[in-house]
């Protein structure tokens, strides 16, 4: 390793910021989540507030090199609350051409620019699309390019451990980590840490990381190309302790919490399917909290065993994607038929059929609200960001039991794997779920009526083993009360309007719909679900300026909040952005007779707060 | 199972009061018959007991039987009923099925359900016709099968139940006739003391679209020359005179007359125990009209079930992890606390 030469040590300047927003982007083998991971959770525990974006191909290994396999990661961090995980990028590192070329276009004017040199031969150039070398030319004259040998300085730093050149390659995404850490004053604790338990058995691979982490912090500290580095200070969240947060992760022990705030066992009848696996993952760990993890044949027997838990009595969940939600159709519409609480989570992607599964999109709403036979209507909530999914997980479950019904949550890509800070709740202040199974009865008691009703709706949820209360649920139309089976018409046409009444009867049970700003004025933002971030940084941009629009986040989309037509109708305009072709806004416009506006984009990826800001600015004119 | 103290339980107390709407002269109804007199015989439980169905018409049965019930979709039955024992051990599991419901919609569950051997009793009534959708050809329907969808034949070949459940290693596997009343009692009864999944395939007649696909094997002139019934430890023998066997010649099963140089030793033994599932298998590729067909227990034995395991991996993390306490989990690994 190279030091200045200098008698003097330099000084280097320091520089504070409120915000940055750092990318790293690598060929889909060189650990880029890992490094964004790793950064994310050191300027978490840094007491940043953070919000990030993990990007990755479909490929599990694209070809190395290639624009396909290009995979990155990016965190926003401030001393300040945020919403979303940024949309121009402060520092971008580029592990190889390829990764260069798909991300530059991201990179801010004057931007900071780390490129692994040795990355920039001739033949990774061609594969990428080069035709010269952009380090080499003028093309990255408009930002502080910073051109690292990455490569040969990692394998320096690994030198003498006996390892493979592939082995010491390996590590390279920890030097670049290093540097970026030195970049921004992070501390290397937290990784190291993490290397310390992660490569235990591997003692050679952990010292490898160890020096690599430390060569590429070492190298920003030492070169003389680096002036300055930066700061960004603690932000002011509201007081408690905080851990760093997947949406996914958040979902799956909401879960777990639901489940024991309504002492149920858990069951997850579950079928992998990108980007929702890792809840089956997650929860597939936590057996000990009474959770039974079931990984089905296919998305349908996945649904099926969870409803058979149901009528069993347990909490049960499935959970998967949008062209998995499609095969769970026909018994999701059984489930609600059957009038038995489940969860049914829709970690939403790019669709339709197989589509982008790796990018986000929030266009299963419509197949949420209306994908079965016959009237068959299903309440719906969605999270809003990675740390709300624990709520949403917990409210979900709250509502499925008071009403028997299924419940769909909504959360997306993004949301599932983007991560925020989580501040930790207690366990004893979230209130209990309070689920009541029907008694035994005797013989001579009057018949158990299995589809007798509550002042709310909801049939008494009895369970198999109960004395007396024998009865058969299915899937052929019952009669009210009996729940016995019933081609009469009349009773049909009752028992339609009775389930469609019960999940309207929610509307009253949730929360007015609260808004960000006035609760009258020119615009209204009406988002739902991972658009949240953005379009509440937009909003808020725009009131700073005094500008007359108001944020509106629906969490519960069937039934909407009691209060929102007249809340729609107290605003010159609505704006619903979605990245979608305007679902919610159809559903508005039917029920509200609204004439909302659309702002929709459907390129696997989140809006930027620009975007938004210029249409609501639009509307303002 | 009820204690000693409570009423015995006649059949018809496990009955229901909704009308059977099952065709008259339908095979079900012998099948119906049979399991009150079973659950009663075996003085079960109604409240213990869950009836789970797919679509069809023997999927019915749920709404016949005065215990919990679930009438599923098309095919599914077997996943309901593993997501219901696996969370609920304690109660019993029918899975009612047909043809139709069981081999072909519901294929895949039924491969899994088996293999899985989670501890259900599956009774598999099988019509070789779609009933309830009036009459197309099913997947246990012979080649050439002449239906309204099929009126040039059916050109599939037909699936056997039994060598599907065999080769899923299912650890209970039998087989009996709607109307041989008291073998189907014993069978059943047998399904409901084993320990792991049961695959009962009930030969059940359809008078309306497929009468008579079994006559071969109910007509009193010549079932004992084309029903085989199985016993265990016993040479496979049939016939009036109880003068017919099945050996094995090389690999080959092969109809030998007794007498004439031929002994009972001679026979293929019916080992219903050994774990090698080879001889089960031959048992179910043993068909008519080439051989009488074997009815009673192809196979029994023991093997660990899905729903104990994955209820041991509970108790097994708890031991291992201690007590599970979401305050900790929370507050575990990196966390930091903002004044």
């Amino acid at each position: 390793m190279s030091t200045t030469t200098d008698e003097t040590t330099v000084v280097k300047e320091i520089q504070p910021l409120e915000e940055a927003t750092v990318r790293f982007c690598g060929d889909s083998g060189d650990g880029m989540q890992l490094a964004g991971t790793q950064f994310s959770n050191t300027s978490a525990l840094a007491g940043n507030d953070i919000a990030t974006f993990p990007d990755f191909p479909a490929e599990i290994r694209a070809p190395r090199g290639t624009l396909a396999g290009v995979s990155g990661f990016q965190i926003h961090f401030a001393s300040h609350d945020i919403f979303t995980p940024g949309e121009t990028v402060d520092a971008l590192v580029a592990m190889n051409p390829a990764a260069l070329k798909t991300n530059l276009a991201d990179l801010k004017k004057n931007g900071v620019l780390i490129v692994n040199s040795n990355a920039f031969d001739k033949k990774a150039l061609g594969q990428a699309g080069y035709e010269a070398n952009p380090i080499e030319d003028d093309s990255l004259s408009g930002y502080q390019v910073f051109s690292v040998p990455m490569t040969s300085m990692t394998r320096g730093a690994v030198d003498g451990l006996d390892l493979s050149v592939k082995e010491s390659d390996r590590c390279r995404n920890f030097f670049a980590m290093g540097l970026v850490f030195w970049l921004y004053g992070r501390s290397m604790e937290p990784t190291l840490r993490f290397i310390e338990a992660k490569f235990s058995k591997l003692p050679a691979i952990a010292e490898a990381n160890r020096r690599a982490l430390k060569a590429g912090y070492n190298f920003g500290e030492t070169t003389d190309a680096f002036r300055s580095s930066y700061t960004v200070e603690k932000a002011k969240l509201p007081p408690g302790t905080y851990r760093n947060m997947t949406g996914n992760q958040a979902l799956a022990w909401g879960l777990i919490s639901a489940a024991k705030l309504s002492e149920k066992k858990l069951f997850l009848g579950s079928y992998p399917i990108t980007p929702a696996s890792d809840i089956l993952h997650e929860l597939s760990k936590f057996k000990h909290y009474n959770v039974l993890t079931f990984q089905a044949e296919d998305e349908i027997a996945a649904v099926c065993a969870a409803i058979g838990a149901a009528y069993g009595g347990e909490m049960a969940l499935t959970t998967t994607s949008g062209p998995g939600m499609a095969l769970k159709g026909e018994a999701m519409g059984l489930a609600m038929m059957l009038e038995l609480p489940l969860v049914i989570v829709d970690v939403q992607r790019g669709g339709p059929s197989t589509g982008l599964p790796t990018k986000t999109e929030q266009a299963d709403l419509l197949q949420a609200m209306f994908g079965r036979n016959g009237e068959s209507p299903l309440p719906i909530i969605a999270a809003r960001s990675p740390a709300d999914c624990f709520d949403v997980a917990i409210e979900a479950w709250r509502l499925a039991t008071r009403f028997m019904t299924p419940i769909v949550i909504l959360t997306d890509g993004y949301i599932a794997n983007g991560s925020e800070p989580w501040r930790i709740p207690k366990m004893a202040d979230l209130p209990k779920i309070e689920v009541t199974h029907p008694g035994p009865r005797n013989e001579d008691d009057p018949p158990f009526l299995a589809y007798d009703r509550n002042e709310e709706l909801a049939r008494p949820w009895a369970i198999p083993g109960t004395p007396g209360l024998m009865h058969r649920v299915g899937g052929l139309e019952k009669q009210d009360g009996t729940g016995n089976v019933s081609y009469d018409p009349q009773n049909h046409h009752h028992m339609v309007m009775t389930r469609a009444k019960k999940v309207s009867n929610i509307a009253e049970a949730v929360p007015p719909q609260e808004v960000m700003g006035s609760e009258s004025g020119k615009v209204l933002v009406v988002s739902w679900g991972g658009t949240y971030g953005s379009c509440r940084t937009a909003v808020a941009r725009l009131q700073a300026q005094g500008k007359s629009v108001s944020h509106a986040h629906l969490r519960y989309l069937n039934p909407f909040p009691r209060n929102l037509g007249e809340l729609l109708s107290s605003f010159d305009k609505v704006l619903v952005p979605e990245l979608n072709l305007g679902q919610l806004r159809l559903l508005l416009r039917d029920k509200y007779l609204v004439d909302a506006v659309g702002l929709n984009k459907v390129q696997g990826k989140p809006f930027t707060t620009t975007e938004i800001v210029e249409k609501i600015e639009s509307m303002l004119d | 199972m009820a204690s000693a103290e409570l009423p015995v339980l006649k059949p018809a107390d496990y009955g229901t009061d909704q009308d059977v709407r099952w065709c008259p002269g339908c095979g079900d109804y012998s099948i119906l018959a049979q399991m009150k007199k079973v659950m009663s015989n075996l003085n079960m439980s109604r409240e213990d007991t869950v009836f789970v169905s797919g679509i069809g018409c023997s999927s019915r049965f749920p709404y016949y039987m005065n215990t919990y019930g679930m009438h599923s979709v098309h095919g599914r039955a077997p996943a309901f009923a593993t997501g219901l024992k696996s969370s609920r051990q304690d109660l019993t599991v029918f899975v009612i099925t047909g043809d139709g419901d069981a081999l072909s919609i519901g294929g895949n569950h039924l491969m899994h359900v088996l293999r899985r051997n989670v501890n259900l009793n599956i009774i598999l009534f099988n019509n070789r016709i779609y009933g309830l959708t009036k009459g197309q050809y099913s997947p246990t329907s012979e080649k050439g099968k002449i239906t309204k969808s099929t009126p040039m034949g059916a050109i599939d070949n037909p699936i056997h139940p039994l060598s599907v459940a065999i080769s899923c290693e299912a650890t209970f596997v039998a087989r009996s006739i709607d109307v041989h009343i008291k073998h189907l009692a014993e069978t059943l009864e047998r399904a409901v003391a084993h320990k792991g999944v049961s695959f009962v395939e009930v030969y059940q007649n359809c008078n309306v679209f497929n009468d008579g696909a079994y006559k071969w094997a109910t007509d009193k002139d010549t079932k004992a020359d084309t029903v085989l019934e199985l016993e265990h430890g016993k040479p496979l023998i049939f016939g009036k005179n109880r003068d017919k066997g099945i050996r094995l010649n090389g690999m080959t099963p092969e109809v030998v007359e007794l007498g004439k140089g031929i002994s009972e030793d001679d026979l293929l033994f019916h080992d219903e125990k050994t774990t090698d599932p080879t001889l089960a298998y031959l048992l179910t590729r043993i068909s008519h009209p080439e051989f009488p067909e074997p009815i009673g227990v192809l196979r029994d034995i023991d093997a660990p079930c899905y729903d104990d395991a994955i209820n041991y991996q509970v108790q097994q993390a708890k031991e291992a992890k201690g007590e599970a306490s979401l305050d900790k989990l929370f507050n575990s690994g990196d966390t930091w606390v903002v004044e």
